[in-house]
């Protein structure tokens, strides 16, 4: 099986070493991985601004990097819903050319691998779950909705010797991170991010892991100002870790 | 700095009460949530209401009129407002008519929007909101915080000192039940005295003609039943097709609400009591132009729960007066922009677009998918700020450029952690007010592909 990667332009800059555990999670389960370089970024930022002119100009780009792959996958569930949800306004019928092609990396895992990763790592974590995965892409049954209860990242996570994930008291309370807003509500942003740091330090959680790498950028940058003993893992570096010391 | 922004940094900076306000509607959420769990049904319920409401939107003209005709048929009159000023004058019209200078009026989020409490105090009439938390937001002079919960946003000590100031109840009484029963003998008096009643609608049924209050104190009961005049305001959204549709809404409306199984009261009306008059506003005010947006029209589906604001994040933490709308919280957020678009451009964003109010929606309302495309909606009409639009059309340029970002990126990683720390944290980078910026790696994720070579 072969995917072509895509890495969301702020991991690509900030976050590089999400991408390589992306890489290394996906070849240990006998995935070929390629990138193709032409790739930027999806156009959430603009399109959530209003601006879709401006982010149909990179669903096109989107379109022309990854339109001839048959898998794509990105280590973000934001972005995936991006693409896979977002994409009809900006490129009418044409969007249709991804549709079920673009996965958010566990979701690829879990569904279409249908990996059971193995492996040791041992720490109190925290699951924040990241919205778009959780209510965009459905990884899980949030906590509104009245339904047998899934979660296919600590599905993929249970395997994980050593690993234990902290009770929190909101499970799927939003980090406040929501791209621009982290800047046009600043206050409230912030807000919601200590909050949530809070509920994850009661829970007694060294790390907080995500499936999306904004959210953990934006708890990071708190951690870091308030000087907490915590630190923050994507999700595809916790598994890299593990499954290496398997 | 948005409107909605500016207020909520005012409410954040009493961080303790912020807190507890937060805590407070987040235990409605989970009073919610319990409810919910206990009908396994609750998902095909929700279906089920979101059917009948896009259906009966979809024919709101025919079903308008179909309730006109039942209703007028067993007694009442219909008047058709489509505006809030033509709804104000024709309450006022009706009560002048029948010489009334004192109304009760329980709770109706639809007046509020149409501001007519000052409208008929201005003309010399008394107006009593008698829902509890509707009389502590009167008295303190205050608009609702919350459409179920209007004085959500005051502490039982601050009612206290409410109550002792306009009550005469002793000064440091804060026990509820106390308060309660102040309000509840300083109300009875007001019924008494009351000429005509006024009531909202939560459901009125095409079929029949009859329409549907629910209390939870009762209030509505008592003044559509003392005084010989009942006005009720409903927006043209509460029509329901038949009788046999209100089950649905009926388990979904309270559960979602405040977590009961029913209100404790739920009135049926249908046509004026004995030697009475009943009197029936059918109110537009901005809501045939959502209904002829197809992106927008599903925000009519709304029963006025509440649920959206319960877990909204942002709603939670700001309290619902930095909306500056009768309706705050997301579905607020969404129904503002379309009766005035300028004046509340800032509220589509006042949301991290989570879509927990989706989720929780009982008549599954797309609230956040709403809430963007208010935001494409606005920068068509030019009401984004320039700034960003700026801002969208460089990151276009440089994000639709590789070699272009691939060289900003490369510049950003090198110059950012070279400046003077008061220099990258200056009052103009508002990530860095309460946060640390990403620590810049020496090269990209491409650079290092790149190097690790292809497999």
């Amino acid at each position: 099986m072969e995917v072509a990667l895509f890495v969301p332009c702020y991991i690509d800059q900030f976050y590089p070493r999400v991408g390589m555990a992306t890489v290394e999670v996906l070849e240990r389960h006998g995935v070929r991985v390629t990138f193709p370089e032409d790739q930027t970024c999806c156009g959430q930022p603009m399109a959530n601004a209003g601006c879709l002119d401006d982010a149909a100009k990179l669903a096109e780009k989107f379109l022309r990097v990854f339109g001839a792959h048959r898998y794509v996958v990105s280590p973000s569930g934001s972005c995936t819903s991006m693409v896979r949800n977002h994409y009809g306004p900006l490129l009418g019928a044409r969007a249709t050319e991804l549709t079920g092609k673009v996965f958010e990396l566990c979701e690829f895992l879990h569904d279409v691998v249908q990996a059971q990763p193995k492996g040791k790592f041992a720490a109190r974590v925290g699951l924040h779950q990241s919205c778009h995965g959780l209510r965009e892409l459905r990884l899980g049954t949030g906590s509104e909705r009245i339904l047998p209860a899934r979660d296919k990242v600590r599905e993929l996570l249970a395997g994980i010797d050593g690993l234990e994930l902290v009770p929190l008291q909101r499970g799927d309370e939003c980090c406040g991170f929501g791209g621009a807003f982290a800047i046009d509500e600043e206050s409230i942003s912030c807000r919601m991010g200590r909050d949530r740091i809070a509920d994850h330090e009661r829970a007694g959680a060294e790390i907080i892991t995500a499936g999306d790498m904004s959210c953990l950028m934006h708890l990071q940058g708190l951690i870091r100002r308030d000087k907490k003993p915590m630190r923050v893992m994507h999700v595809a570096e916790l598994l890299a870790e593990a499954e290496a010391r398997a | 700095m948005s409107a909605h922004a500016e207020r909520a940094a005012l409410f954040l900076v009493d961080q303790p009460r912020s807190a507890w306000h937060d805590q407070a509607v987040w235990y409605v959420r989970q009073k919610r949530d319990r409810a919910a769990r206990a009908l396994p049904e609750w998902e095909e319920l929700r279906d089920q209401a979101s059917r009948v409401k896009s259906h009966a939107l979809s024919r709101l003209a025919d079903y308008l009129e179909e309730f006109e005709r039942n209703a007028t048929r067993m007694g009442a009159t219909v008047h058709w407002a489509s505006d809030a000023d033509e709804h104000n004058r024709i309450v006022y019209g009706i009560l002048r008519d029948h010489g009334v200078t004192r109304l009760v009026k329980s709770k109706s989020m639809l007046t509020e929007e149409c501001h007519l409490n000052p409208y008929l105090f201005e003309r010399g009439i008394e107006v009593v909101d008698t829902d509890l938390g509707e009389r502590i937001v009167q008295l303190a002079k205050e608009p609702p915080s919350h459409i179920v919960m209007p004085a959500i946003h005051k502490k039982k000590e601050e009612i206290g000192e409410l109550f002792h100031e306009k009550l005469g109840t002793p000064a440091g009484l804060s026990d509820p039940q106390k308060l309660t029963e102040a309000a509840r003998a300083h109300l009875r008096e007001k019924f008494l005295g009351a000429e005509a009643g006024l009531t909202g609608v939560n459901f009125a049924i095409a079929e029949t003609g009859g329409f549907v209050v629910c209390t939870n104190e009762g209030n509505a009961d008592l003044g559509a039943s003392l005084p010989p005049l009942h006005i009720a305001c409903m927006g043209v959204e509460k029509i329901i097709p038949r009788a046999k549709d209100l089950g649905v809404f009926l388990r979904l409306l309270a559960r979602s609400a405040t977590g009961q199984s029913i209100t404790a009261y739920t009135s049926h009306f249908h046509g004026p009591r004995r030697s009475g008059e009943l009197h029936i506003v059918i109110v537009d005010h901005g809501r045939s132009k959502l209904l002829a947006r197809e992106e927008f029209r599903r925000s009519l589906q709304c029963i006025r729960c509440g649920a959206c604001m319960n877990t909204c994040p942002v709603y939670r933490r700001s309290g619902g007066h930095s909306y500056g709308v009768t309706v705050p919280g997301p579905i607020g957020s969404v129904l503002a922009p379309s009766v005035d678009p300028q004046k509340h451009a800032g509220l589509p964003f006042a949301s991290s677009l989570c879509g927990s109010c989706t989720d929780v929606c009982p008549v599954k309302i797309d609230l956040h998918h709403e809430l963007l495309a208010w935001r494409a909606e606005l920068a068509r009409e030019g009401l984004v700020p320039r700034w960003k639009r700026l801002a969208a059309k460089f990151a276009r340029l440089v994000l639709g450029t590789t070699w272009l970002y691939r060289a900003s990126g490369w510049l950003v990683r090198r110059v950012v952690p070279r400046l003077p720390r008061n220099l990258v944290y200056a009052r103009a980078n508002a990530w860095g007010r309460g946060r640390e910026l990403p620590e810049m790696p020496r090269d990209s994720f491409r650079a290092l592909w790149k190097r690790r070579g292809q497999p």
